[in-house]
């Protein structure tokens, strides 16, 4: 039995809790087994979870089975467990970012977002690995060591919410939540194999996300299926009164529309494939399973047409002085004298607080972090701000304008979520622009605020990875993606025979389970 | 020339002017009363157990996001209107990034090129050499939002200050507190003058603070504190010099001793041919000096940028209009209204102003009191008293009401005015209501006429001499009586009753 | 082109409060002139009269009314603190000036 729970969907567990088939403590404990059975830890396994929680799920599986039996669930997902992206405060539970200078520090709050899941009775399975302060697409700039695609173990789990993406691959947990800077939540679904949704910009409470870039980090679900995906975002979702920047207006069934969407009609759609993200740069492989997807979406019913959004080519460029300008202001309450890490200088007597934020600052971020918050320093120092980050903001004006100008023609973008396939651990590690390169699809709805999704397209030919497809839809239409995602979901199930993530190698049996750095016991 | 208790060799005034011309602006924080914080609902009260008025946001926790105060911004228009300011139409926060431990974020959440409030003016009334005053327009650059740092307490070393201390204790109550920063532009062409505009304006202002009842105002608990920012040029030149800006001037006379001091002491570097450094300088109320603080060059690049976790401020012309119909009246006009309905004169109406004065007198009449009687009180033993124990008048623990029920207990014959200032003793020291120190000390005016009449056949017995030149008519002689009465009643008599009966029983 | 020097790059680590070591210095700064050297392709791309975009959605006026929230009390907020006395953050000496 336990093998199977963790092989279904969240939708699938929501339906057997409220047909009383199974119990919430037998699900998380199943899931908990899983993770024990697979992750690992820095050297070996998945490694997906930083943290996990087992006394904290479980028990909150049995107040969900007791609310159950008591005929008065919290909501639909009540008792379905989930993983959290390190990056979201857990009240009572370790909160690294993936960075040494958290390292044992427990929130006193929770995110929203995590009040939320508390609310509607879903027990947290533990914190998962992220690249530090979700900074890379790789999950290598991790602190704690790298989380591994559970495709290849020796491959990339895609970044920076790598541990969320794995853990959905692994069968380690039926849901989890992530964030997108850059394309976070939706290269690491593409290169596993999984289900990942941005929402629109403001469409889900930043309370108590650790900010890399305030004004593109977005919290999203990452699941299975798109079913699934709309089933979190909807009780994620929603305006927060402490997020200044929570879009106070409601939004239509994203349910709805991924349940309408499965039904397989997707006529009067139109779909526009965006020119500047496909072709050159992109793996043969990928661009022949983003190619086919096409086709099904044609045959659903879709009308499908080129658009062209010519200043996405500056998007990378402008990404790249927006995120650092925020991630070095954002940073900089990390200095040892509040809560974290605080390392003394070797060879100082009676070291001053400036002496100490110095040292901790540099034992305590790592390389890319380093180079993020230099170089964003460096572009809003005296003389240089208008020539970075206001030059910068005002491209980005032009990239939301494309966006605009190409909704007015079709309802939906389409492009591959990554232009390859996970490539290997280290591969890309000493090549900061190459690693960025990631990131080239997925980075101009994080400028424009606009919503996206990726669901896997399919395998590669060249090496039998997972490929993205990548579904963009105006701010506030989410449920457009949803609807257009589920209709292409079906249709390649329908051809695949079943999910992808079937034909995913069995992953071998870990020594022991994981303790709270994620290290072996 | 003289020097300093610190070193700082400094020009004698008359010295100063005839060389240079001074030029100054003056930047003064308002704490704004509002139950909560600028950016998140943590109370505001002050004096509270360190480190209980804090959350996530004001702690600056990871992931922790501001909400900005709706009643802060509609203080923040208040001042800029009351100020004859333009309202911005749409403003945004900005971050202002440097480090410094009592600041939870390593950044101010603050305004930077886009104020709410901008272009104002403030007419100030400065006393002229011949007793009346003059109008001084101070012209008013901006008026904008931020928060509050927390409070370090220095532990270790010597002093107690920050230099040499050992380390440092913080409390983050006040972090986050809305301030108002507002910012004059340079002032120039006072000459002489300079420290008494510099001191009249923050009075004022303060007035105005008053008014709009948007702060405590309280100078000594730091409600409004004041940066002066001075520099000199040479006499004529209608060049600005380089500026000092001497930080948390924290009362109204130590806004005109801090300009004075630094225009001394530019001028004697200058005069030694050395240039003026720009830097921020401390004021030291204790000795009346300011010290060398942090220079400016290296630190001052804070790499403002639009603070992405708050979206833009764009008050509604409805509301700035409405929150115009809640202006206090104009200070002026308010003035010329006190001084007629009080029957000052020009020179009472000034030396009320100067010393702070004015909102207390006003009370105090309110409460009851005659207005000569509240001026008296205020100008006088509470002036002299707030002198002595360098604190601000308003700070001296006594209020309008106590003033005005002891001018009461006065004009009923229950205290003499020595008897009074014996009340204020007590007051002062915490004793409670004035009825309670009355009780206390045994203050009370004796109105039993049989001891007084002893006292004065007692007094008449005693000086036979002078009794027999009374009973010759003269009644100049009887102040030695009275005299010797009251030496008899400790004091407790009324004077003018016992001369009554001296000259009664002489006669 | 624009290029950071490694000087340039100890000043921004010095304004950035990190103590980058020697190595780190060498190793930083040619990375960051090829990263500056990409993004600065930009500079150009949007005239003047475009105006520039800090938020997604144009949101303005979003405020809180003035009402106590409560908050964490000393505790939980000390409870992080890498050292703490008298209900304090416990910080080292501090060298430089309030601003
Ligand atoms: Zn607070």
């Amino acid at each position: 039995m336990s093998a199977d729970l963790t092989r279904r969907t969240a939708a699938d567990l929501a339906a057997d809790l409220a047909a009383g088939t199974t119990t919430s403590v037998a699900l998380t404990q199943a899931h908990l087994d899983r993770i024990a059975a697979v992750d690992g830890g820095p050297d070996a396994g998945v490694h997906a979870f930083l943290h996990v929680d087992a006394e904290g799920a479980l028990a909150a599986a049995a107040a969900s089975d007791e609310r159950r039996a008591a005929g008065s669930p919290a909501s639909a997902l009540d008792g379905v467990p989930i993983a959290v992206k390190d990056v979201l405060a857990t009240r009572g539970l370790p909160t690294t970012c993936g960075s040494k200078i958290l390292e044992g520090w427990v929130p006193p709050y929770d995110a929203t977002v995590v009040a939320r899941l508390r609310a509607a009775g879903l027990p947290i399975l533990g914190k998962t690995n992220m690249d530090e302060f979700a900074m890379g697409s790789s999950t290598e700039h991790s602190a704690y060591g790298p989380t591994r695609n559970p495709w290849d173990l020796e491959r990339i789990p895609g970044g920076s919410g790598g541990g969320s993406a794995a853990a959905l691959a692994a069968f380690e947990t039926p849901l989890a939540l992530g964030t997108d800077t850059g394309g976070s939540i939706r290269q690491p679904g593409a290169v596993t194999g999984t289900v990942g949704v941005k929402p629109t910009y403001g469409g889900v409470s930043r309370y108590g996300l650790v900010a890399m870039a305030n004004s593109l980090d977005q919290v999203g679900p990452v699941t299975r299926t798109v079913l699934d995906s709309a089933l979190l975002h909807e009780l994620v979702g929603g305006h927060d009164p402490l997020d200044s920047t929570s879009v106070d207006q409601p939004l239509p069934s994203l349910v709805d529309a991924a349940r309408r969407g499965a039904e397989g009609d997707l006529s009067g759609v139109r779909v526009g494939v965006i020119t500047e993200l496909s072709g050159e740069g992109y793996q043969a492989g990928v661009q022949a399973r983003f190619e086919e997807s096409l086709e099904l979406l044609v045959k659903a019913g879709a009308e499908v047409v080129e658009v062209s959004c010519p200043t996405f080519v500056h998007a990378l460029a402008t990404y790249y002085l927006i995120m650092p300008c925020e991630a070095s202001s954002n940073l900089a309450k990390f200095d040892a004298m509040r809560y974290g890490l605080r390392v003394l200088p070797e060879g100082v007597d009676s070291p001053s607080a400036e002496q100490v934020m110095r040292a901790t600052r540099d034992a305590g971020f790592g390389d890319e972090v380093k180079r993020r918050i230099i170089l964003g320093t460096y572009a809003l120092s005296s003389g240089y701000y208008d020539a970075y980050y206001g030059t910068a903001q005002r491209v980005r004006t032009l990239i939301a304008r494309d966006f605009a100008a190409a909704f007015e023609k079709v309802d939906v973008l389409v492009s591959p979520t990554a232009p390859t396939t996970a490539f290997k651990l280290g591969e890309k590690l000493d090549d900061p622009l190459a690693m960025y390169l990631n990131d080239l699809a997925t980075i101009p709805a994080n400028l424009a605020g606009v919503p996206g999704m990726s669901l896997p397209s399919g395998l590669a030919d060249e090496d039998g990875l997972p490929a993205g497809f990548q579904i963009l839809a105006p701010a506030l239409a989410d449920d457009r993606m949803y609807r257009v995602g589920a209709a292409l979901e079906a249709a390649l199930h329908e051809r695949w025979g079943g999910p992808l993530l079937d034909r995913a190698p069995a992953l071998a049996a870990q020594a022991g389970p994981t303790d709270a750095n994620g290290a072996s016991a | 020339m003289s020097t300093s208790t610190t070193g700082d060799v400094l020009v004698d005034y008359d010295e100063v002017l005839a060389a240079y011309d001074p030029a100054m602006g003056l930047e003064v924080h308002v704490e704004l009363n509002t139950a909560t914080k600028m950016f998140c609902g943590c109370p505001t009260e002050f004096g509270a157990e360190p480190n209980t008025q804090v959350c996530p946001t004001c702690l600056g926790l990871p992931g922790a996001m501001p909400v900005v105060n709706a009643k802060a911004v509609e203080s923040a228009i208040r001042i800029g209107l009351a100020l004859n300011c333009d309202i911005a139409e749409w403003c945004r926060f900005a971050r202002k990034n440097y480090f410094y431990p009592d600041m939870p974020k390593n950044f101010q959440t603050s305004q930077y090129d886009e104020p709410i409030a901008f272009e104002g003016w403030m007419d100030v009334l400065v006393p002229t050499a011949d007793g009346g005053t003059e109008t001084v327009r101070v012209e008013i650059e901006r008026a904008h939002m931020e928060e509050d740092t927390g409070k370090s307490l220095h532990v270790g070393g010597s002093t107690g200050r920050i230099h040499g201390a050992d380390y440092s204790l913080v409390d983050y109550n006040r972090a986050g507190i809305p301030l108002i920063e507002i910012v004059t532009k340079p002032i120039t062409g006072l000459g002489a003058q300079a420290p008494e505009v510099a001191k009249a304006y923050v009075a004022q202002l303060r007035e105005l603070i008053v008014a709009l009842g948007v702060s405590d105002a309280r100078m000594d608990q730091g409600s409004i504190r004041a940066d002066v920012n001075l520099s000199l040029a040479p006499k004529g030149s209608g060049a600005l010099g380089t500026r000092t800006e001497t930080k948390n001037v924290n009362s109204l006379r130590s806004v005109e001793r801090a300009v004075r001091y630094e225009m001394q002491r530019h001028a004697a570097v200058l005069g030694e041919g050395r240039s003026i450094l720009q830097e921020t300088r401390h004021w030291h109320e204790d000795t009346g000096v300011t010290t060398s603080g942090r220079e400016k060059s290296d630190a001052e690049d804070y790499r403002y940028f639009p603070e992405p976790d708050l979206v833009p401020v764009a008050p509604s012309r409805e509301w700035v209009e409405q929150l115009r119909g809640t202006m206090p009246e104009n200070p002026r006009a308010r003035l010329a209204r006190l001084q007629e309905s009080w029957g000052f004169t020009d020179l009472e109406m000034r030396d009320t102003v100067g010393a702070g004065a004015l909102g207390l007198v006003e009370e105090t009449i309110a409460a009851g009191a005659a207005p000569q009687s509240a001026r008296k009180w205020w100008l006088g033993e509470m002036a002299r008293r707030a002198n002595d124990s360098g604190v601000e008048i308003g700070a001296l623990g006594v209020t309008p009401q106590h003033v005005a029920r002891v001018q009461a207990m006065v004009d009923a014959g229950e205290l003499t005015d020595k008897l009074a200032r014996q009340v204020f003793d007590g007051l002062l020291a915490g004793e409670g209501t004035p009825e309670e120190v009355v009780a206390a000390r045994g203050l009370a005016v004796v109105s039993d006429e049989g001891a007084l009449s002893a006292a004065v056949d007692k007094a008449i017995a005693e000086n036979p001499a002078i009794a027999d030149k009374i009973r010759d008519g003269k009644v100049a002689a009887a102040g030695a009586l009275i005299g010797a009465v009251m030496k008899e009643m400790r004091g407790q008599a009324d004077a003018a009753r016992v001369k009554e009966l001296v000259l009664e029983k002489l006669s | 082109m624009p290029e950071i020097t490694r000087d340039e790059v100890e000043h921004l680590a010095n304004l950035a409060r990190i103590d980058l070591s020697d190595a780190e210095l060498d190793h930083l700064a040619p990375q960051l002139s090829v990263i500056l050297e990409s993004v600065a392709s930009i500079s150009g791309v949007a005239g003047d009269d475009v105006p520039p975009t800090s938020h997604a959605l144009p949101l303005t006026n979003v405020f809180r009314e003035d009402v106590v929230v409560p908050g964490l009390g000393a505790e939980a907020a000390l409870a992080g603190a890498p050292e703490s006395e008298q209900q304090r953050f416990m910080v080292p000496r501090i060298l430089g000036d309030e601003q």
